[in-house]
């Protein structure tokens, strides 16, 4: 009611002004009916009506309601004081517009990753289910989650009722040819099942989803992305329904996905039916993990007892299967923490970060507050000896901090329009299935980060300066000096506080930063100097036996070893450093059965050409490389890696021993599986800052591998090789498209982006804090210098030496710091506990680290004392004595 | 000063609010007409304020308990007529009957005739 009245109130005082002319002039009439002239009759109509004026001013307060005239009155009075300091506001603002904009952009990407659910319909009844590991390693969860298998899907799916209806996906590859002469292009693209979309509930744009009897081998269906159907169809509607190219097959597009459908990640081109492309007995696979599965939960039941219905399914499969890597149990994830899964850490650790440097901010802003109330102490002073209440004053002052972070956080949420963009660009891991963009939620934080700032830099200075020793104000505002002592001793301990949380800030980027340089260096066991490495994949179609695939490849391997200054090519299906790609369990046949219940030895699985190992500088350690003529049907050979000796035989000589793949079949004989080793090799990371894993390679020219990765060796920088390559790779097949054209060192790069953008960002956060504090200390500082004017005016006037002066100064001001140093020790300790998770080849207390936050923190604070004290010791002792 | 002052408002608030919806009993009004029937009934003891007046006019009208219009005055001018409203006529009942229990009261302490009725 007040409200809608407070509203009103320039309608309602109009109308007033109607109804008292209306008044005036009844009682006129009224008047002159009683015989007064025209004149007499409106003078004493006026006259009994009274001050109009009054009686509008009196309606207009009775429609304003009291406490927010209050506040407009108090933000209007610290409006005025503010802008008459406006190098102090604009400051002000800026920090707080910085702080609480770089916790809000934190916040936007926190909510969008990780808290707000999936655009999908009732996307709280979803879930991803995976395989589930009791036995493995346990500490580390993601290793006791496996992806599942086809058929045990499908044996889920057929069995249990707990789940209203299940779908499954993996990830594919295809080479997007073209009729119309456009360059031929490798495509990332996914399989699902019929019902993925139904089942999640999107709608395509254009066309339809696949049907269920779409969803069968040998069928030629495919759906775009709307990233696909934009770029490369022009986003023309009449595409669906008509063909195109993948591996020189024609496919029909049936329907376009929704721009908004970036899920399981924006690289997605093209979705194809789950069991199109696979051959049946992939289908009946229990033992290929590579598939991810989506289940939505009946409203009925709940997740427990529908897991508690697959997980017995999924139970008695393993024991069907004791010697196939079948798991035990199922466990179930959410979507998006399962996209978030390896930027949840980080982010949440940057969120720290950031608020670290929002308290800071807050500290400083408080730290300027004390300083202008210290100035403005008087005037508080006199106002409540007037009678002015403490919490009016406290009010007022807490209005000042309210303005600067209320134009903090307009400016700061206008940051995280952008911001979040160019993070999530920065950030290539950031799942993008959500959109990253503000929301309300991200606004209703960073209004509240508003008020928690407002009220922590606000208080603390209201609350001294307001405090009850207004006759000492007054008397003491001749001789300054004595006054401040307690203003003074808050602002050193307001610095204290924030120079220890630099130091945590900065202990804690030293050891991410080092962490990451550890990485960055890290030995993967083969040479990764001056390599270039690019993908190509060979379509089934055109190269559709071991022959004709063998050819292509000897026939680019001759060609690319011709380059001159190219001292050596590998080609195999990945190179070390490139990600884990995949594993594959296997048995030794000279060993004895294994018991029940034993697990399986498992190693990553990888193919070589003979060159391979010689053109990365991977060492032999007994045995021989592959032949050239071990191909086809005399292929059965295999290299293993010395930790897959070390751990599966003890040591013991291998050459000659036979391991049994079940996984890997003999292409001619599908019921047999064994391999003869032939030779021992180095060991190899699959990614940078990884512990080795045992690995086994089988020969390239098996022929049967069609995505293959080729490296070359060069003198000088491999970037300018890369045409030359794509040239002969182009002379062979033109049509053939090649991917991922990269040096070795911009693999490790990237498969290191996570952890040099999170060291990147906690250290540019720290250095922040560090300018803030360092600000804070000079602040304070050349306040006490000016503060002490007369007093080392008297000192000196007494025969102090300037030196001594210096010194004084330079004491005191270091205070507050070797007091925020040690604090700030000591919070690192507990602190980087919680880092040690994330940190590479560092401990916690790395000494080098230590020493070097010690070092620049005592430098930045040691230069921040110097100019005040060095001004404190230049003063005129004539001038400092006259001062006041 | 301010402060007595404003107690007497605050005391003469309530009765003036109860004397404008009694007065508005007999059908519309315009401020001018209210005021002038005040101070006749009142046989010219009371002087309705134009300062108090117009302010509680607008608060009855905000608590629905009189509602407003646009009209013709008797002279033909153009004027604010005030309404009784169902709300208002439920306020005027109560206010009436605190305002009877109160002056028997306070003519029971006084010792007066008729306080004994």
């Amino acid at each position: 009611m007040s409200w809608l009245r407070f509203l009103h109130r320039k309608r309602s005082d109009a109308e007033l002004k109607d109804e008292i002319a209306a008044f005036l002039a009844e009682e006129t009439a009224d008047n002159e009916a009683r015989g007064m002239s025209p004149d007499e009759a409106g003078r004493q109509a006026r006259l009994k009506f009274g001050n109009a004026q009054k009686v509008r001013e009196s309606l207009w307060a009775q429609n304003s309601p009291q406490p927010l005239t209050r506040i407009a009155h108090d933000a209007k009075y610290a409006f005025r004081t503010l802008s008459r300091t406006p190098g102090f506001s604009i400051i002000a603002i800026l920090i707080m517009v910085l702080c609480i904009g770089a916790a809000t952009s934190l916040f936007t990407v926190v909510r969008s990753v990780v808290l707000r659910p999936l655009p999908f319909r009732d996307p709280q009844q979803l879930v991803m289910l995976y395989e589930f590991h009791r036995g493995a390693e346990a500490g580390t969860q993601d290793s006791q989650y496996r992806p599942v298998a086809p058929g045990d899907f499908y044996d889920w799916r057929e069995k249990t009722s707990g789940f209203e209806d299940m779908a499954i996906m993996r990830y594919a590859g295809y080479n997007l040819t073209s009729e119309r002469g456009e360059l031929p292009e490798s495509v990332r693209s996914a399989a699902g099942s019929w019902n993925l979309f139904q089942l999640l509930g999107v709608q395509p744009a254009f066309g339809r989803a696949f049907t269920e009897s779409e969803d069968q081998p040998g069928n030629t269906v495919v759906m775009l992305t709307w990233s696909v159907f934009e770029r490369r169809f022009a986003g023309d509607a009449r595409i669906v329904g008509r063909q195109i190219h993948l591996d020189g097959k024609p496919y029909t597009v049936v329907g376009v996905l929704p721009s908004w459908f970036t899920y399981p990640d924006a690289g997605i081109r093209l979705w194809v039916p789950y069991r199109a492309d696979v051959s049946p007995e992939f289908l009946r696979a229990h033992d290929h993990h590579q598939s991810k599965v989506v289940a939505r939960l009946r409203p009925d039941v709940s997740l427990a007892s529908a897991l508690a219905q697959v997980g017995a399914v999924q139970y008695q499969l393993h024991l069907q299967y004791p010697h196939d890597p079948v798991y035990e149990d199922v466990a179930p994830r959410a979507l998006n923490e399962d996209l978030a899964r390896n930027v949840k850490k980080p982010l949440i650790l940057m969120l720290w970060a950031v608020c670290c440097m929002l308290l800071i901010g807050c500290l400083n802003v408080a730290n300027l507050l004390v300083a202008r109330g210290a100035a403005r102490q008087k005037e508080v002073a006199i106002r409540s000896a007037l009678g002015a209440q403490r919490a009016i004053l406290i009010r007022e002052q807490l209005m000042e901090s309210m303005l600067i972070c209320g134009a903090g956080g307009l400016g700061g949420i206008l940051l995280s329009v952008t911001a979040p963009q160019f993070l999530a660009r920065a950030w290539k891991d950031l799942p993008s299935a959500q959109g990253i963009h503000l929301d309300g939620a991200v606004i209703a934080f960073a209004c509240v980060l508003m008020f928690a700032a407002a009220l922590v830099a606000g208080l603390l200075p209201a609350f001294s300066t307001t405090g009850k020793k207004m006759m000492s104000a007054l008397q003491t505002s001749a001789r300054t000096g004595a006054s401040s002592v307690s203003r003074t001793a808050l602002r050193k301990s307001l610095l204290t506080g924030e120079i220890g949380i630099t130091v945590v800030l900065l202990v804690s980027a030293g050891l991410l930063l080092k962490s990451f340089l550890r990485l960055r260096s890290s030995d993967l066991g083969c040479i990764a100097q001056n390599v270039l490495t690019l993908q190509y994949d060979l379509p089934d179609k055109k190269y559709d036996t071991p022959a004709k695939v063998n050819a292509f490849n000897e026939a680019l391997l001759q060609r690319t070893r011709a380059i001159p200054g190219v001292h050596g090519a590998a080609l195999g299906n990945v190179v070390p450093g490139a990600g884990y790609w995949g594993d594959f369990v296997f048995t030794v046949k000279e060993h004895p059965p294994l018991k029940p219940g034993e697990e399986l030895p498992s190693a990553l699985a990888r193919w070589a050409d003979p060159g391979y190992f010689a053109a990365l500088g991977i060492p032999l350690v007994s045995g021989r490389f592959f032949n050239t003529d071990e191909r086809g049907s005399r292929s059965y050979k295999v290299i293993v890696s010395r930790q897959l000796v070390q751990q599966y035989f003890a040591g013991d000589d291998v050459i000659g021993k036979h391991l049994r793949v079940p996984a890997h079949p003999h292409p001619q004989a599908p019921d047999e599986a064994d391999y003869e080793i032939v030779g021992v090799v180095g060991d190899t990371s699959y990614q940078a800052g990884q512990e080795p894993k045992p690995a086994m390679y089988f020969p390239v020219f098996e022929g049967d591998q069609n995505g293959l990765m080729l490296a070359l060796r060069t003198d000088s920088d491999p970037l300018q090789f890369s045409v030359l390559v794509q040239k002969q790779i182009a002379s062979l097949d033109p049509e053939l498209p090649v991917s991922d054209v990269l040096t070795m060192d911009q693999i490790i790069g990237e498969s290191l982006v996570n952890a040099s953008l999170s060291a990147t960002l906690v250290l540019a956060f720290a250095i922040l804090s560090l300018i803030l504090a360092s600000v804070g200390l000079y602040g304070v500082l050349s306040y006490l210098a000016t503060q002490r004017t007369a007093e080392l005016g008297i000192r000196m006037a007494l025969g102090a030496e300037r030196r001594q002066l210096l010194q004084l100064m330079l004491f005191d001001g270091m205070r507050p710091a070797l007091f925020g140093l040690a604090l700030g020790l000591i919070g690192s300790v507990a602190t980087t506990r919680i880092l040690q998770s994330m940190l590479f080849g560092t401990k916690p207390l790395d000494p080098v680290v230590l020493t070097s936050v010690v070092g620049t923190l005592l430098g930045v604070a040691i230069l921040a004392c110097l100019a005040p004290a060095w001004r404190a010791s230049r003063l005129d002792p004539m001038k400092a004595l006259r001062t006041e | 000063m301010g402060r007595t002052n404003s107690a007497e408002t605050e005391m003469l608030k309530g009765t003036l609010d109860m004397m404008i919806l009694r007065t508005l009993i007999s059908g519309a009004a315009h401020g001018h007409t209210i005021a002038k029937i005040i101070e006749r009934s009142s046989e010219d003891v009371l002087e309705v304020e134009q300062g108090s007046l117009y302010p509680a006019l607008h608060r009855l009208e905000d608590r629905r308990w009189v509602s407003s219009y646009w009209g013709a005055s008797e002279n033909n001018r153009k004027a604010k007529f005030y309404r009784l409203t169902a709300e208002g006529r439920k306020q005027l009942v109560r206010e009436t009957s605190r305002w009877r229990q109160m002056t028997r009261a306070i003519s029971l302490v006084m010792g007066e005739e008729g306080g004994a009725q």
